[in-house]
Formats: structure tokens, sequence, C-alpha cells
């Protein structure tokens, strides 16, 4: 009988865990189409973008241009780790690459931050209208998500650490690539939108 | 509990055991020992109070709390009702000219002597307990919310909020969705439990919390939200327009996790339905019930997460100082977007109060019609039509928002092509009980009950479609009809027969019949006399507000009217405890229950009664859809999904 029930759950095609993930990721989406159509009714909604009474206002573009590609780059390590990891190759390549990951994902959050208090100081608050809560609301709501993706990946390079993943058996590192995947690749929206919009 | 499955299920046993005998040796001792495998639930032993019945792991625990939260709260929202109702039987006749005004006439209190009402000198002893708790020096709740026998505005403005907030969050969704879903679901795809129990366990506290923050809004000063259910910005923005400070805050933070608890049960019901369902189970083999759960758990899924954004931004503008919603000269906000963000959750919503209703009646009438349900197929897609339908309808709350000509063209249409797929499903139960054997057993009479109360509210809903006709009904009565038709006569109905029906399963007993049938009779009647009325109030124009429902001269005829509708809603009210009571007492005296009694063919019947940890001996293989009753050369009338082909000639297709 056990054997059975082995064979009916080794023939699904996605282990629970990361048909989980999938299926969480599209509940974020939602969340962030909330709050994206938001910014599209208020960006709709002005001529001009910020608004007249905050025109002094300069977002850090090349900063942040900057930062969009360490948050790539560690969607790219990221993935390559799972790869070295599904192959077997030795654990040395998918560790360094994993604590690279992570240390790419807290740097993006350091200079996010260091912006945000940049912007506190020239003005720009919650209070500032629609403009300047649209923008902290947006890319703190992504901050959120980064900052979770941290902890889940600091769990996941203790575990690699610890030695528990091999080729066969991998899923906590699998789905924490997916999650980390997700959010990075959300990041170049939101960065588009409300830098450029 | 042996003897009686034997007797009812002669031919099962015979053909169903012997089918499975050659795995019988390896079977039947797995459960107790089986040191080395890979099944928790194989090696299970007998857990303490707190694990078994509190922090409960097991989905049928986790679905029994569910109902027994969801039925707790319905009595708080309906005891909400019952206060509101009280006061729109007794409104206060101003004095118009030509015509005597009566000035503002107390609310009656029952029990209390005339005496007390009129001086205040306690007579009897009700008086004198009404005093000490009602109206004592420190507590003077009359004082602050009925002063002069008329409740407050605000009052009035609370009771409705929190009671449709109450009904739509606290009660349909986790019964329907928490406690059926969790009961039924690993039962009826024949699996252990859920994908994730953990989580499981954590949407049910999640959902307690909710409540206890929701529950905690009453008792902060300035009262609980009241700005509707619906929380229009920016009524809800400002404290200034309602009065409310922490009571609106607690209720968008309550929300707030209730949506958690949804996300992780929505993840949980999805990844078990698609990835757990036992042997032969297809997808167009599962029961009726576990598709409307499924299509509900997306629904949910990707609903409530839009509500979410839309409660973030009300608590920044609340607490932050932010201007997403409010109308402050220079902030930028726009009030109409809470609007869209809200429907666009709220649509879909309405269709999650629904579809676990019809899918419960799409179970109750073909067992007891004993007929296969008519076009299988078309009810599920049907139901996928509905809950796609559910996403371009939004705007049909928003006819009188303001709205773009063309745009309510557009919503119009849509909405009233979802008469497409609900006449389609209407129509297929009507096919099912056609020429059936029909029993009317009361879970029957109540999937009866729902299917004519819906076609009532599905009708007045292709009233209200219409832009034109909706222009002049807004916010009337007859919306009011109209969801209570379909939530109350729909839903609840269905939670009722549901209740009745799985109830042998759920607790190994049945509940008495006579105090079942009882409260059905009961309770039909009492519902039709509180809302049909409603639908002659919207048409006579009585909006929905406490500010004076008898201030305009179009409104006099309608008092006698609104106190038939007051009586009628407490008995429905009253009668509701028969029910409790019945739910209560049958768990510990009902008559005891064998493992099959309705004869059905789902797979949840084929595991023991009551369901022991993991469900089933063995996990069953499934041989065919879930309706096949009266099949044509059969002995019996009915065909469990479970049951090998007893002909091996008849594998050959």
């Amino acid at each position: 009988m056990v054997q059975r029930e082995m064979e009916i759950a080794e023939n699904r095609p996605f282990s629970n865990a990361k048909l989980g993930v999938i299926i969480l990721l599209g509940a974020e989406t939602m969340l962030f189409a909330g709050l994206i159509g938001a910014f599209l009714v208020y960006r709709m909604g002005n001529a001009t973008w910020p608004p007249l009474s905050h025109a002094d206002i300069q977002l850090p573009r090349l900063v942040t241009g900057i930062n969009t590609g360490y948050l790539i780059i560690s969607g790219i390590t990221m993935y390559l780790s799972l790869r070295m990891i599904q192959i077997d190759l030795p654990k040395l390549f998918s560790n360094v690459l994993l604590i690279l990951t992570g240390t790419l994902g807290l740097v993006f959050l350091i200079i996010q931050g260091s912006e945000w208090v940049q912007l506190i100081g020239k003005g720009l608050t919650l209070q500032s209208g629609v403009y300047g809560a649209t923008f902290y609301v947006l890319i703190g709501c992504h901050a959120v998500h980064v900052f979770g993706a941290v902890i889940w990946l600091t769990i996941v390079i203790g575990m690699s650490l610890a030695g528990r993943f091999t080729s066969d058996n991998h899923t906590a590192v699998e789905t924490c690539t997916i999650y980390w995947i997700y959010v990075v690749a959300l990041w170049p929206i939101l960065y588009f939108l409300v830098y450029f919009a | 509990m042996q003897e009686n499955d034997n007797r009812s299920h002669e031919h099962d046993n015979d053909e169903n055991h012997d089918a499975a005998h050659e795995d019988h040796d390896t079977v039947e001792h797995a459960p107790e020992h089986n040191g080395d495998d890979h099944d928790a639930h194989a090696h299970h032993h007998e857990e303490g109070f707190i694990r078994k019945y509190i922090f409960s792991l097991d989905h049928k625990m986790i679905g029994k709390q569910f109902l027994i939260y969801g039925l707790i709260m319905l009595f708080l929202g309906g005891g909400l009702a019952m206060l509101f109702r009280w006061q729109l039987a007794y409104p206060e006749i101003p004095e118009l000219e030509g015509q005597a005004g009566r000035g503002a006439k107390p609310l009656p209190f029952l029990g209390l002597s005339d005496e007390y009402q009129e001086t205040g000198e306690p007579k009897t002893w009700a008086d004198r307990y009404w005093e000490k708790v009602f109206d004592s020096e420190e507590t003077e709740w009359t004082e602050e919310f009925i002063p002069a026998g008329v409740m407050t505005g605000a009052f009035y403005n609370m009771l409705f909020t929190m009671h449709a907030t109450i009904m739509v969050f606290f009660v349909v969704v986790p019964i329907l969705v928490g406690a059926f879903g969790n009961f039924l679901i690993p039962l009826m795809i024949g699996t252990r439990d859920m994908a994730f129990p953990v989580l499981n366990m954590l949407s049910f506290w999640l959902a307690v919390l909710a409540a206890v923050v929701m529950v905690s809004g009453f008792f902060v000063p300035g009262g609980h939200a009241s700005a509707g259910w619906t929380g229009y910005a920016p009524l809800s923005v400002d404290p200034g327009w309602t009065g409310v400070g922490w009571g609106l805050n607690l209720w968008a933070i309550s929300l707030l996790i209730q949506g958690f608890s949804s996300l992780v049960g929505s993840i949980n019901y999805i990844t078990t339905i698609i990835n757990m369902r036992a042997p032969g189970m297809t997808f167009f083999r599962l029961p009726l019930v576990i598709w409307a759960l499924f299509i509900v758990a997306i629904l949910l899924l990707l609903a409530f997460p839009v509500l979410s954004s839309a409660l973030a931004l009300l608590i920044f503008d609340r607490l932050a100082g932010t201007t997403f919603f409010s109308t402050t000269a220079g902030g930028g906000g726009d009030p109409l977007l809470w609007q869209h963000l809200f429907w666009f959750f709220g649509h879909p919503e309405v269709y999650i109060l629904i579809l676990p209703g019809m899918g419960i009646a799409s179970e109750l009438i073909p067992v007891f019609s004993r007929k296969p349900i008519f076009g299988y197929r078309s009810m599920v897609y049907a139901m996928i039509a509905i809950a796609f339908l559910g996403w371009i309808v939004w705007g049909h709350h928003m006819f009188q928002s303001g709205m773009q000509p063309g745009m309510g063209a557009f919503f119009m249409t849509t909405t009233m092509l979802i008469a497409v797929p609900s006449a389609i499903k209407t129509f297929n139960w009507l096919g099912t009980m056609y020429r059936g054997s029909i029993r009317f057993t009361t879970p029957m009479l109540h999937a009866i009950a729902f299917v004519s109360m819906f076609v009532i509210g599905g009708l007045s809903g292709i009233y209200m479609a219409n832009t034109p006709v909706d222009v002049a009904i807004h916010d009337t009565y007859f919306i009011v009809a109209h969801i209570h038709y379909v939530v109350f006569g729909g839903s609840l109905f269905a939670i009722f027969g549901g209740i009745i029906f799985w109830f042998p399963k759920m607790y190994g007993r049945y509940m008495n019949d006579t105090l079942c049938k009882i409260h059905f009779w009961l309770t039909f009647i009492a519902f039709n006399c509180t809302f049909f009325p409603m639908h002659i109030l919207g048409v006579g124009l009585h909006r929905r507000r406490i500010d004076n429902p008898m201030a305009t001269e179009h409104l006099f005829g309608f008092e006698g009217m609104n106190i038939f509708i007051t009586m009628s809603a407490f008995t429905l009210g009253v009668v509701q405890l028969i029910l409790a009571f019945n739910f209560v007492w049958s768990i510990y005296k009902g008559k005891v229950a064998e493992k099959n009694p309705w004869h059905v063919n789902t797979l949840e019947w084929e595991a023991p009664t009551p369901v022991p940890h993991g469900n089933f001996a063995q996990i069953p293989t499934v041989y065919r859809g879930p309706y096949e009753y009266s099949v044509p050369g059969e002995e019996s009338d009915w065909l469990p999904q479970a049951q090998p082909e007893h002909a091996p000639a008849s594998a050959g297709d």
C-alpha cells in the first residue's frame, strides 16, 4: 500500500511545494496589479508627472538603474546555483553563488534605503500628495517582498551549507528560486513605471 | 458500527472488497504499524486534547472548526440585523402639511412594562434587569445609542455595516469555503489530507484572529466601522464624516488578516485538487462541488489581493496622512478609485459566495433524484463561464457613481451575459429532477429551495443590470431583496442542506429529522415573508437608510409592510435557534449513522464513519464519474465511484 501511494505521489508533474509557490505568485501578481492600477489612474489624472506641486523633485534614475542591474544579476546567479545543484556540480560553486545572490539582494535594499533617506531629506514624503504616496507604497511594497525573499534565501543558504541538497532533492532551493526570479522580474516594470512614466 | 456498514453496503462489500482482496494481506495492518514507511499518517498515534481539537492539522477537524466558527458568527451577524430591523419598523413620523405627525415614537421593548418605558421607574424584574445591564449609571447604553427611543444614525450605520461585513467575510465564506472545502476536498478526491496541513491550520487561526480584531472594533471609542461594508471613500477615509476612529482601522486590518487566511487556504485547495487526486480521478470525474470549490479558490486567490491593496492604501490614508482616496485639496486623491478596486474584488466575491452553494446543490439533487446530473460537463463550463464573466462586470455596481455611458452599456451587456450560464445550471438541475424518483429528505428540500430562491434572486439581478432601471432603484430595498435572495435564499439554504447531508459523515450521527423539517419550513416561510416584500419597498423607492423612511409622502403606505418585515425577520432569527440546538444535540445524542446512509456514489462515503485520521484504509481507485445513479442493467440504483467493474469484459473500452 505504501509503495502504491508513493507511486501516486511520484506521478505528479509538480511537487506540492513548487505548485504552491507558483499559485502564490498568482496572488502576488494581483496585489501588484491593484497597486500599479492605482498608480496608473493617478498618473493619467495628471498632465505632468511629478505634478506641478512637486515639480522640483528629481528621482535618482541613474543610481536606481545601476541598482536594477544588481538585482538582475542576482536573479541570474540564483538560477545558476539552482542549475549547479541540479547537475550535481561541487557544492562549493552553488554555495558561493547562493551567498552572492543574497548579498546582491541586501545591497539592493541598502541602496534603496539610502535613496529614501535622501528623498525624504529633499521633502518627498508619504504626505506629498499622490506622487510621494504612490512612490513609497509601490517601491516599499516591492522592497518588502525583496526583504522576505532575502530571509527565505538565508534559510536556504543555511540548508545548503549543511549539505541538505542533492540533484534529486532540492525542492527548497527550487521554490526559493521561483520566488526570487519573480521578485527580480517585477522590478524593471516598477522601475520603468515609477521613475520614467 | 461495523454491522451497520455491512447492512447498507451488502453489494458494495461483496464486490469492492473481493476485488481488492489481492491487496488485503499487505493492507490489513498497515495503518497501525509500518515503522519504516514514509507516510506520516500511517504511524499516527492518539493525540492530546489540544492537538486534536484546537491546533489540529487534520482537515476534517479544521473543517468542523470553520463550521462552528461560521455558525457562531452567523448569530452575531443576524443579531445586528434584528437590531436595525427593530428601528426600521418603528420610525419616527414627522409632521407634514395636512398630515398629523407622530413625533419621535420610541422603539417598543418587548417585555418591559409600559410604566417603565414612560417614566423610567422599574416595575417588573425585566425592567430592573434591563436597567442594570443597559441603562445603569455606568453603562447608559440606551442613552448613548437609542436616546429618546430612536436609534442614532451613527449606531444604525454601524449595525448594517457590520451585519454585511460579518455575514460576507465571517459567515458565508468560512462555512462554504472553509468548512465544506476542508472537509470535502480530501475525502471526495480520495486522499489522506490537504497538501499543506500546517498552512491549513494557519488559515483557520488567521481567520480567528481576524474575527477577534473585527469584534474588538465594537468596543473602541467612536464605535465600529459605519461606512457600509463597501467602505466607500471618502466616507471611510476621513473620520470627520462618520465620527469613527479606530473602528474603521480595525475593520480594514481585520479584512487584511482575513485576506491572508483566504490566500493560504486557496493555495492549499488548488494544490490539493490539482496534485492529490486518487488514481482514476480525472478532472471530469470530480464531483461538481469540488469543481465549484476549485474555481472559487482561484477566484479568492486572484480577487482578494486586489482588496488587500485597496485596504492597505485606505489604512495609509487614515493613519499615515496619504491622500489616495481623500478629497483633500492639492492631494490629488481619487475617491472613485476605491470603488473600482473594491468592486473589482467585490464582484468575484459575489460568485465566491454562490458557486459553492451551486456545487452543494449539484451534489444533493442527483442523490435524492436517483438520477445522473443532467449535463455534467455543461455544469462545469457554466461555472467557469460565470467565474470568468465575474471579472468584467464590476462596473454594474457603479452606474450611479459617474461613468462614461459607453462603459455603462458594456457593463450592462456583460452582466446580462451571466444569465446564460446561470440558466444552463438552473435548467440542468430541473432536468436532473425531471422524472427522477425524488426523495423529499430535508437536504433535498433545502436544495430545491436553493434552486427556486436562486431563480428569484437571479431574475431580479437582470432588472438591476439594466442601467436605466438601476439608476432608479439604486440603493433601494430592491437591491437588498436581491442580495438576500441570492446569499440567504441561495447560499444559506445550500449551507443548511449541506450540513444536514454531511452531518452523518462529520459526526457519525444523524441530525434529528423532525427538528430539521420544522426548521426548514419555518425558515423558508419566514425568509420569503422577510425579503419578498422588500422588492415592493424597493420599487416604491424606499432607500436603505435610517433617515427617515417615513419622511416623504410616497413612503407613508409602507409602514405596515415594514412592521411585517421586521416581525418576519425576528421569526427568521429565532427559528435558527432550532438549528443550533439540533446541531449541538445531534453531535452527542443523534441517531448513530451507518457508513453511507443516503446511498451516495462519491468517495467520502467510502471512508469509515467516523472518518479516521488519514481517511481511507487504502487510497481508493476511481472507475467512473460521480453521478452514476439508476444505471440500466444494474441491480441497485447507485454505482459508487470506487467500485470496480464487476464483469472483466467491460474493461475493453
